[in-house]
């Protein structure tokens, strides 16, 4: 099916606007305006990007503690993202949050979570809610190839099979859990695999391709949506940073590193879509440009923010 | 005697039981050459012991801690890296329901294994990589908790809990992990007893009892009000399970009052608990309400000034003591 054209310009900028918010954020974080801990999300931008672009507004997702992109994807925005990190009052959540939990409820965005694998289960609730409410909202849900090695990855994604929960998990597989290589964690060479042990479909696509990405998670959404059940989606990937910022990478050779940033996602893009001549190379500089000016904005909107008062700590603890 | 940082102390401490006993091995995640546990604190090890004693776990609390019971059932002396306490949530079971094998089998197991994991706030970590847990820990019957505040205690009390034949978790305070401040530490092996306190400061007029890093910042405030002209006697309890509960309560005789402060939501803490053994067997010394010093009953939160707020702090303690003296 052919996607239209503003629809691959916005695929388009929402990879970029990613890739510039995280490398802003690094070098932020260098610089010591960022407190806590960052994981960085450059490099699989296609991911987020492909999959969310097949939502409606009112579907969920679930988010890692590698969530920037994920979030950016849903419709969240730069200024009230970095106001976050910086740990300011106009941040999305306030300040509570920080990196490694930021979401904006508001847009269907449960939560960013820093326990490995705790969003598949709660994924699952938001299907199941949406299966007893009678809506066709569907529920994506993101998470790593290290996640899947846990209790409840098999726990979430069994009980989504037996009742045809309508929800995508999509597996970023960027080889590594922290120093770990996926070839360490499992004995299988594709984690789509797993999706025989439950009796639902797995596809294992070109993470760095949005097209793809973006394909294969349109059609197991249309399957949820009908009431078909969940689909185990793999995206195969690489991060171009370390785990988290301070991370040596002794682990990764050179070689290796540098064969990630030939796969880089972005550049990839932009050449299909100036061959397809939905973009000129005047244009796509252009969004270069306003992705540039749009983060300039957001960091000094970060630094002019307040800070919360300290008392707000005793606020939202119940409802 | 010779300098050492809290993190050199922990790696000493488990290299030295490693050497000497090869029934002890190290499960977990990213504990191997690359990291050496992710605050750095097993460098080394990997090296030394090979990937058969420092065995490298996919992510899975669950299986980590319900092998090193089962292996520890059965001969060996597990080390279980669990990282930050706040995954413990994920083996919960294993901690509430399956540590207390000894006892459900009429005392013919024993489980000599260690838990190891990073506590405290102070680094906006946020609510799920920042919680003390000891109060929910000490609730939890059969399993003994170490938490040392000093290079010095930490390795001597590490040792020990490697040599314990019961489950022991050894919880190690983030901040001080990554503190470059050294202690002195005597260059011949030492070990230090569970369940007995130090006295880090002596003084007559206020016993507080500090845990873990709030040892130092009662150390800090009782600088501060001795130009005051207040004395302050600081105990460390330094393991919570088992209590030394005589420490506290002689303390208790000599001065009449008592500040208690502990880096958790104040219901259902370690203070709390501190608080009720005093108030029931030393009543009758106290001159003055037992005061506990503790965080907020919230989550913690994550920008500086929220999480600054939330800690307690040496104001926090002055306050206290002033409203008592
Ligand atoms: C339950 C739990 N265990 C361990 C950790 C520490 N940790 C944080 S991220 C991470 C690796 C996650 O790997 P993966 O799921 O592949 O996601 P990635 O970071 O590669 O995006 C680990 C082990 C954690 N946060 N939660
Ligand atoms: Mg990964």
């Amino acid at each position: 099916m052919a996607i239209e054209k503003e629809k691959l310009i916005d695929m388009y900028r929402v990879m970029v606007r990613i890739r510039t918010f995280e490398d802003r954020v690094f070098k932020e974080f260098a610089a010591g305006n960022i407190p806590g801990f960052v994981h960085l999300y450059a490099g699989e931008e296609a991911i987020a990007a492909g999959a969310c672009a097949n939502l409606r507004p009112d579907d969920y997702i679930t988010s890692t503690h590698r969530g920037h992109g994920h979030l950016i994807a849903k419709g969240g925005k730069t200024d009230r993202m970095m106001a976050e990190l910086y740990g300011k009052k106009t941040g999305y959540n306030r300040g509570k949050g920080g990196s490694m939990h930021i979401a904006e409820v508001d847009i269907g965005i449960l939560g960013a979570d820093a326990i490995v694998a705790a969003g598949i289960p709660i994924a699952g609730g938001a299907a199941l809610s949406a299966q007893m409410r009678g809506t066709d909202q569907v529920t994506l849900c993101f998470f790593g190839d290290g996640a899947t090695n846990t209790t409840r990855f098999h726990e979430g994604v069994n009980l989504a099979s037996i009742w045809k929960l309508p929800i995508v998990y999509v597996i970023e597989n960027n080889v590594y859990a922290e120093t770990t290589p996926v070839s360490y964690a499992m004995n299988i060479p594709n984690i789509a695999d797993r999706a025989v042990a439950y009796g639902i479909p797995g596809k294992t696509v070109d993470g760095n391709d949005v097209l793809a990405v973006h394909e294969v998670v349109g059609e197991a959404l249309a399957r949820a949506r009908k009431g078909e059940g969940p689909t185990l989606v793999e995206c195969k990937t690489c991060r171009y940073y370390g785990h988290y910022e301070g991370d040596t990478q002794t682990y990764r050779t050179k070689q290796e590193f540098e064969e990630c940033r030939k796969r880089d996602p972005i550049p990839r893009f932009r050449k299909k879509l100036i061959k397809m001549g939905v973009l000129t190379e005047k244009d796509a500089d252009k969004i270069n440009q306003e992705m540039l000016e749009e983060l300039d904005k957001a960091v000094k909107f970060a630094e002019e923010s307040p800070f919360p008062e300290p008392r707000e700590t005793l606020e939202d603890v119940y409802t | 005697m010779k300098e050492i940082t809290y993190q050199k102390a922990i790696n000493e401490a488990i290299d030295e039981e490693m050497k000497r006993d090869p029934s002890i091995f190290i499960i977990g995640e990213d504990i191997g050459k690359h990291w050496g546990g992710s605050l750095g604190e097993l460098a080394g090890l990997f090296d030394k012991y090979g990937a058969e004693r420092v065995r490298e776990t996919p992510i899975s609390e669950t299986a980590i801690l319900g092998g090193a019971i089962g292996a520890a059932a059965t001969g060996m002396r597990p080390i279980a890296y669990l990282y930050f306490d706040d995954f413990l949530g994920v083996c919960g079971d294993e901690l509430i329901n399956q540590l207390q094998m000894k006892y459900m089998y009429g005392g013919k197991t024993k489980l000599p294994l260690t838990i190891t994991a990073y506590i405290g706030a102070g680094l906006s970590a946020a609510h799920q990589h920042s919680k003390c847990l000891f109060g929910w820990l000490m609730n939890i019957s059969g399993l003994k908790i170490v938490a040392p505040a000093t290079a010095y205690d930490a390795k001597g009390l590490l040792k020990s809990a490697i040599r314990e034949d019961n489950p022991v978790i050894f919880l190690e305070h983030k901040v001080l992990l990554l503190s470059r401040s050294t202690s002195q530490i005597p260059n011949e092996e030492y070990t230090i007893p569970l369940g007995k306190a130090d006295i880090k400061r002596g003084g007559s007029e206020v016993t507080v009892v500090a845990i873990a890093l709030m040892v130092h910042r009662a150390l800090a405030a009782a600088d501060k009000l001795q130009e005051k002209g207040i004395s302050i006697e600081v105990i460390d309890p330094r393991t919570l399970v088992p209590l030394d509960k005589q420490a506290i309560i002689d303390s208790v005789k000599k001065t009449g009052r008592l500040v208690i402060m502990d880096e958790e939501p104040k219901t259902g803490s370690a203070a709390g608990e501190i608080a009720a053994i005093v108030a029931e067997e030393a009543f009758d010394f106290l001159d003055a309400p037992i005061k506990r010093v503790c965080a907020p009953d919230t989550p913690i939160p994550f920008s500086p000034v929220l999480e600054k707020f939330w800690m307690p702090d040496e104001e926090d303690l002055i306050k206290a003591i002033n409203e008592i003296m």
